[in-house]
């Protein structure tokens, strides 16, 4: 490794091919996903020489590489790297694309394309990936020249991480990887048409502190931007100091111990009774790195409107996006901070915690106590969710998927540490999560990872437990099986007279299949057999899948209705 | 409410980047009334100019997500008020429906045309102006047979001195 990074400073003659996985070792990348195909054979048999310091998962589709490549990101902080052939390997990765595009997820994804001189010939396996990834990518290139390749790649990395991070495809002609050229590599610095991080502007730093020392209901709500930024210390320390009530997003989950005495729990359409309604009380709402998703404000004509909004974030688009920001401040949110401590008071609001309090204890009497210890047969989701916390302690790193089973599970899970909550938010990306947790586990060895997941979306990338099977990653997986596609079916139920059109499941034996590819597992439907079978899945060495048969027409609430004001928040 | 707005974009030049801006227009069901690129005052610096009637709220928005693409340096938007603009329409007639000389010479008089080529069988006018002024010739002359006729997406610049100077110095200083 060492003496790969030096040889970059002088030029050696050699392919485009072994250039792309050189400037992968250059930009530290050990871990790449992928899956190859004819017009990336060149740089898959170069990586053969690389075998020491490039490990490659071999996924069973490119969208399994794609959204461990994410899952992989999201634990380390790190670039996510994934590797496809051109036409359908390329067009494979566009929802993963997609999907860490609307979640800020930093990745390279590099596609082979036909040759140079077939480019528009409708060639086998051609297709126009650059234009097909446009809109869902932060930036993309096309390589037709070996030597373009050192500095299309810096630019990749360079813009993938920095600022507000986002993908990056760089799509690569079989000619290019195999033209030798001089090769040189050099990180990129900077771009002079792009500005990633706003230069912080102090006085709108001091007119923030002014709002937060001066206000009597001043509510944080946070996002993702915390994380991104690595400035968990620095917002935990503020909110402390200011003795404000803050909720999360549900990408911001994670970012606060869930057991902080000032963390009220999520914001949203399932999020907590309290931030919800609050959110229209408060006389101060400071967004931190968050952007106003309308599965958090539900009708914007009602959301927060008697407050004065601060926004801190770092993409300038954000701000006035969703909702009028009185002060916004753009700039990196651990640089703003830490700056805006400096500026606030210490301060309590006692009168106005114990509002919150009042209202977790509804939702506590109402709605928590009744899905935690159920007096049904059936076991709820939110049961098995409690379980697993007495287990876990709040140290492992919850994946999900999309749909009931991941409002459940980020509701009711304990996070101890940051980058714990991997899920599909922006996008909801159904089929997530098995390929996110194999990413996760891979980046980050140390965590208990455990893949919490729905039986629709598990049947969505179910081929990659092969990719279990081959990297012995180890997962443990849980699936809260209702036989239905259950976020649908709710709200068939609630909107839609009860007409259950096409989302009933009849389900394979997920137990069976698991045994096929080597992970062993259980099916278990009483409750009995619950606190046992996660305790047995998590002393097992290797990957484990367990089963849980749960209520089939539980729903989960609270329940702001798509459109409602987060004021009309149901708890049933 | 709706109104015509003129968006500038200055750009580095690479294939792709329209695409890039158009897709910007196209998710939000926004349809481009014109749009041209050249190459600027400074080298290397691209200049879009895309006319788009929409809302001022949505317009602001706009701009930002243009502005947002890696390799855009600037964007910024104007309301006709606040820019001068102009385009270029050419019409292609029949020599013998025209041929009358009063007819040919008011029509240049009163609209400020000109005839850039006359052949046997027909003769190519050029009207600059606003497209209110172009439609107008094309109206006039639809009574005449009408060949081809084509108008160019708006160039325009924008009046406010001070911003022209900021702008230019934001860009030479990257």
């Amino acid at each position: 490794m060492e003496a790969l990074l030096t040889q970059v400073d002088k030029k050696i003659r050699t392919t485009g091919a072994d250039a792309v996985l050189k400037s992968l070792i250059a930009e530290e990348v050990a871990l790449v996903f992928g899956y190859p195909g004819g017009a990336i054979m060149p740089i898959y048999d170069a990586l053969y020489n690389y075998q020491e310091e490039i490990r490659h998962v071999l996924t069973r589709h490119e969208q399994g590489a794609i959204h461990a490549a994410q899952g992989f990101a999201r634990a380390t902080g790190k670039v996510g790297a994934v590797m496809a052939t051109s036409g359908p390997g390329a067009t494979n990765l566009i929802t993963g694309i997609a999907d860490a595009m609307i979640d800020s997820t930093p990745l390279v994804c590099i596609t082979g394309q036909v040759g140079s001189h077939l480019l528009g010939s409708d060639a086998f396996q051609e297709t126009d990936i650059i234009s097909i990834s446009m809109p869902v990518t932060k930036w993309n290139d096309q390589v037709t020249k070996a030597e373009e390749l050192p500095e299309a790649l810096a630019k990749a990395f360079y813009i993938a991480q920095s600022g507000r991070p986002g993908p990056v495809l760089i799509d690569i002609t079989k000619d290019a990887q195999f033209e030798e050229f001089d090769y040189q590599y050099k990180k990129c610095e900077g771009i002079r048409s792009y500005n990633p991080v706003p230069q912080l502007d102090h006085e709108q730093v001091k007119k923030a502190a002014e709002l937060i020392n001066g206000a009597q209901r001043p509510f944080v709500v946070f996002g993702q931007g915390i994380i991104l930024s690595g400035a968990e210390e620095e917002f935990k320390t503020f909110i402390e100091k200011t003795g404000i009530p803050t909720a999360s997003t549900l990408l911001g989950l994670s970012a606060l111990p869930t057991d902080h005495p000032l963390n009220m729990g999520m914001l949203g359409m399932h999020g907590n009774y309290g931030p919800n309604k609050l959110t229209n009380e408060c006389d101060l709402l400071i967004a931190i790195g968050m952007r106003f998703d309308d599965r958090v404000t539900g009708d914007l004509n009602t959301y927060a409107k008697q407050a004065k909004v601060i926004h801190f974030d770092i993409d300038p688009a954000e701000i006035n996006k969703n909702v009028y920001a009185h002060v916004p401040v753009l700039g990196d949110c651990k640089e703003a901070l830490t700056e805006l401590i400096r500026n606030v008071r210490m301060n309590s609001h006692p009168v106005w915690h114990q509002r919150f309090k009042d209202y977790e204890k509804v939702e506590n009497d109402l709605v928590i106590g009744e899905q935690i210890t159920p007096t049904t047969l059936e076991m709820t989701m939110a049961e098995v969710m409690d379980s697993i916390n007495r287990f876990t302690n709040g140290d492992a790193l919850l994946v999900t998927d999309v749909g009931q089973h991941q409002m459940v599970a980020c509701r009711y899970t304990r996070f101890n540490q940051s980058k714990s909550n991997i899920t599909s938010g922006g996008l909801g990306t159904m089929g997530f999560c098995l390929p996110a947790a194999i990413g996760a586990k891979l980046g980050a060895p140390e965590r208990e990872v455990i893949a919490v997941i729905g039986d629709g979306g598990f049947q969505m990338t179910i081929q990659e437990l092969g990719t279990i099977l081959q990297t012995q990653a180890q997962i443990k997986i849980v699936i809260l099986n209702n036989s239905f596609l259950g976020m649908v079916r709710q709200w068939q139920q609630l909107f839609f007279d009860k007409r259950y059109s096409s989302t009933e499941m009849e389900n394979p034996d997920f137990v069976t299949i698991a045994k096929g590819y080597g992970v062993a597992g259980k099916s278990i439907n009483d409750r009995e057999d619950l606190a046992h079978s996660i305790q047995e899945m998590l002393n097992h060495k290797g990957s484990y899948l367990l089963e849980v048969h749960v209520g089939k027409e539980d729903n989960v609430f609270p329940m702001v209705p798509s459109g409602a004001s987060v004021s009309d928040i149901r708890l049933s | 409410m709706r109104k015509t707005f003129t968006i500038s974009v200055f750009t580095e030049n690479s294939i792709g980047l329209l695409n890039r801006i158009t897709s910007i227009f196209t998710r939000r069901h926004l349809n481009i009334e014109s749009l041209n690129t050249s190459e600027s005052e400074l080298a290397g610096v691209y200049r879009f100019t895309i006319v788009v009637r929409t809302t001022e709220d949505q317009i602001k928005k706009l701009v930002l997500q243009i502005e947002k693409q890696v390799e855009v340096l600037r964007a910024v938007f104007h309301e006709d008020d606040d820019t001068v603009f102009q385009e270029i329409a050419l019409y292609k007639v029949s020599t013998k429906s025209v041929a009358d000389g009063n007819l040919v010479e008011k029509l240049i008089r009163d609209n400020h045309a000109r005839i850039l080529s006359m052949e046997q069988d027909f003769m190519i006018i050029e009207k600059t102006g606003h497209k209110e002024e172009t439609q107008e010739l094309l109206r006039f002359l639809k009574e005449y047979g009408i060949i081809e006729f084509v108008r160019s997406g708006r160039v325009s610049v924008m009046k406010p001195m001070n911003e022209s100077i900021e702008l230019r110095k934001r860009i030479s200083n990257f």
